[in-house]
């Protein structure tokens, strides 16, 4: 099976294009959109550690190592394509069009980050397990029977084909032929519990044949191969080909969660040498040095800009209003029911009488 | 003015058909989702003759997947459309029940009302019928206590089809729970084309001064029977069908036992944590002064829907209800 679903590359890890079909492509100027965003979701995911660190955010999940995976996927989307994340894909979903104060705020424990941004369909991050999967086929389906040439992507990882719902999802998807992007991201581990006891298969993407869909394995530190591959199951997808399973292969540096220590589970050792051999963002450097795309000048301008956004988010999540427990009661129903509306007058009434 | 309406004889089930019908006429975005309700119509009939009518595109045979056809019917809800999924039988929607409890009913809380699912989940339930097991389910309780979904169960062919339309209507997730020992019990009349019953409001079956009598779906019968019965030995009952289960008629249910001073509710599920539980709080909330009787329940037992031979003694009947109505009368 790994000889039936190799690990595609178009880049290898010194930068170096290997599948050379693609070169005509590979623009400078999608090259540098690609490692502004590279660079933006990594400096916002280690601020984020630092901001849970000091307590000035809730419980946060990073997904540094994974932004290839998640920019690339994110940047081959059009418009109006629908997006349903899991809570580590907000490198995605910034990419895609979610303000940072947004993220923020979803990692402050606040309802507001979940608003998706105007004119973009990215639903709020699934925190289950692969519930998003029949979603996705059904939100895709929709946009099928409505005659659109839309398409969906969501975002799941190796624990999640496990689930029940990833093969309910696929099935749907397959037999109702729909215009979806399963993105696997592959990272090897779930929390603690390595690939090898989620599965005998030796790769994700032969799952695929079940299904009768196209699977596909690529190296998702190589943000080419995510862009073109993900850009190909998306127009097959929007001229009714149907769905495809994308196993993107990749590792996370860091933990599970910020509550999490993954040095009781596995060997550093590992993360760091991934780091400095297979790292996404040092890989399109390597690849930009070689093109004569690098310019140091600029690549120090946009770490300036990333950080000054950056800043400028934590200090927009610092100044929002404080949370209005009011909020809790007006969105549950159209219209609240009565067992609503009756607690929230009584509790608000004894809250002001509290605060009075 | 008013114009004349006319009527058709309808079962219960033929009553739902009918509701499914007239919407998949009135609304493109309507859409029907399920296990074989396409040619076969449903293992109850429900949807009999609607693919033929409708086309494959509307009324949707899927594959035998409850998380995959609710999930992937929440997900057309979330892009324009207002699913309808069958359930074939109660106890087998537990595989769609994380779809229904993590997705469909917070997904307006969760966005501030960004994104919404308009879908209703169709689902027959209870005992009675001498079905195999886990075919008897009643857990409406399951999903009463679930924030974010409404819960109707109707008791007859006119409220089947007026409840069933205001739920396709209604902006949020609906449970549509179908007595199914009541499918084909009794004929109503019930009105062509369109009308809804609406969400939220019981109704008085029988008008008494002695005692109020709840109860919902397949217990509305017993609960009438048993009313007749108390009649002929002088206790005049107030008979409620609840017909809506979350959100409650908090005042239907209040003006009765504030008249009446006295309550019996009939609930076919299990006792502990069931919705009976729920009223007897809402009495307590609303009535408390006015109650001369601890509120007695009639309901099955703590135990697993038990193998149908044994069906008749765990579903409360008629004579237990008569029994809890002389015992609160005489308290």
């Amino acid at each position: 099976m790994e000889r039936q679903f190799p690990i595609r590359q178009i880049m290898d890890e010194q930068g170096r294009i290997v599948e050379h079909e693609y070169r005509g492509q590979i623009t400078e100027e999608l090259v540098m959109a690609m490692y502004r965003h590279l660079i933006r979701t990594r400096t916002f995911d280690r601020k984020c550690v630092s901001l849970q660190r000091q307590g000035r955010i809730g419980p946060y999940v990073p997904f540094e190592g994974q932004e290839a995976c998640q920019v690339g996927s994110a940047l081959a989307l059009e418009d109006e394509d629908w997006m349903f994340p899991t809570y580590r894909d907000h490198g995605a979903m910034m990419t895609f069009g979610r303000t940072l104060t947004q993220t923020l705020l979803y990692w402050k424990g606040r309802t507001e980050g979940c608003i998706p941004p105007q004119g973009k369909k990215i639903v709020p991050p699934y925190v289950p397990i692969a519930t998003q999967l029949p979603q996705a086929a059904g939100a895709a389906y929709a946009e099928k029977r409505k005659g659109t040439k839309n398409a969906v992507i969501v975002y799941f990882g190796d624990g999640a084909t496990s689930e029940g719902d990833f093969h309910e999802g696929l099935n749907f998807a397959s037999v109702f032929n729909a215009p979806v992007v399963f993105f696997n991201q592959n990272n090897q581990y779930a929390i603690s519990v390595p690939i090898t006891r989620q599965m005998k298969s030796k790769t994700i993407a032969q799952k695929a044949l079940a299904y009768d869909i196209p699977g596909i394995r690529i190296d998702g530190n190589d943000i080419f191969a995510v862009y073109f591959h993900t850009k190909q199951a998306l127009e097959r997808a929007r001229n009714g080909e149907g769905p495809t399973l994308i196993e993107a292969v990749t590792w996370r540096y860091g933990a599970h969660t910020t509550s999490d220590d993954p040095s009781k589970y596995r060997d550093q050792e590992e993360s760091k040498r991934r780091r400095e051999t297979t790292d996404p963002i040092m890989r399109l450097e390597r690849f930009m040095q070689r093109e004569g795309f690098w310019d140091e000048n600029w690549a120090n301008d946009v770490q300036e800009r990333v950080n000054a956004e950056v800043e400028q988010a934590v200090a927009e999540m610092d100044r929002y209003p404080s949370a209005n427990p009011e909020d809790m009661f007006d969105y549950v129903f159209a219209e609240p029911t009565w067992t609503i509306a009756e607690q929230k007058q009584a509790y608000m009434e004894w809250k002001r009488g509290m605060e009075g | 003015m008013t114009t004349a309406v006319n009527t058709k004889t309808l079962t219960l089930v033929q009553a739902v058909n009918d509701a499914l019908r007239t919407m998949l006429k009135e609304r493109d975005d309507v859409i029907l989702l399920g296990e074989d309700i396409g040619k076969n119509g449903g293992v109850f009939r429900a949807t009999e003759g609607l693919q033929a009518e409708f086309g494959e595109d509307r009324v949707i045979d899927t594959p035998l997947s409850e998380a995959g056809f609710t999930g992937a019917a929440i997900g057309m809800a979330l892009n324009g459309f207002r699913p309808v999924v069958e359930i074939q039988f109660l106890g087998f929607i537990y595989p769609a029940y994380e779809q229904i409890m993590t997705h469909a009913a917070r997904m307006r809380a969760r966005t501030m009302g960004h994104f919404t699912v308009p879908m209703v989940i169709r689902a027959p339930y209870g005992a009675g019928v001498r079905a195999p097991e886990i075919h008897s389910d009643s857990t409406e309780a399951l999903f009463t206590h679930m924030p974010g979904m409404k819960v109707i169960c109707p008791a007859s062919p006119y409220d089947a089809k007026g409840l069933l339309i205001a739920a396709i209507e209604d902006p949020d997730p609906v449970l549509f729970l179908e007595p199914m020992r009541s499918y084909r019990a009794f004929r109503e009349e019930v009105p062509e084309g369109k009308y809804t019953v609406e969400i939220g409001k019981a109704k008085k079956l029988r008008e008494g001064d002695d005692v109020t009598v709840i109860a919902w779906g397949a217990m509305v019968p017993v609960a009438l029977k048993a009313a007749e019965s108390a009649a002929k030995k002088g206790i005049h009952a107030d008979v409620i069908d609840l017909r809506t289960l979350y959100p409650l008629d908090k005042d239907m249910i209040a003006a009765s036992v504030q008249k009446t001073g006295r309550t019996v509710i009939v609930q076919e599920a299990h006792a502990t944590g069931g919705l009976a539980s729920d009223i007897v709080a809402l009495i307590n909330d609303t009535s408390f002064l006015y109650q001369k009787a601890p509120v007695a329940r009639v309901t099955g037992f703590d135990v697993p829907v038990p193998f149908f031979a044994y069906e008749d003694d765990y579903l409360p009947t008629p004579a237990r209800v008569l029994h809890a109505i002389e015992k609160t009368v005489n308290f």
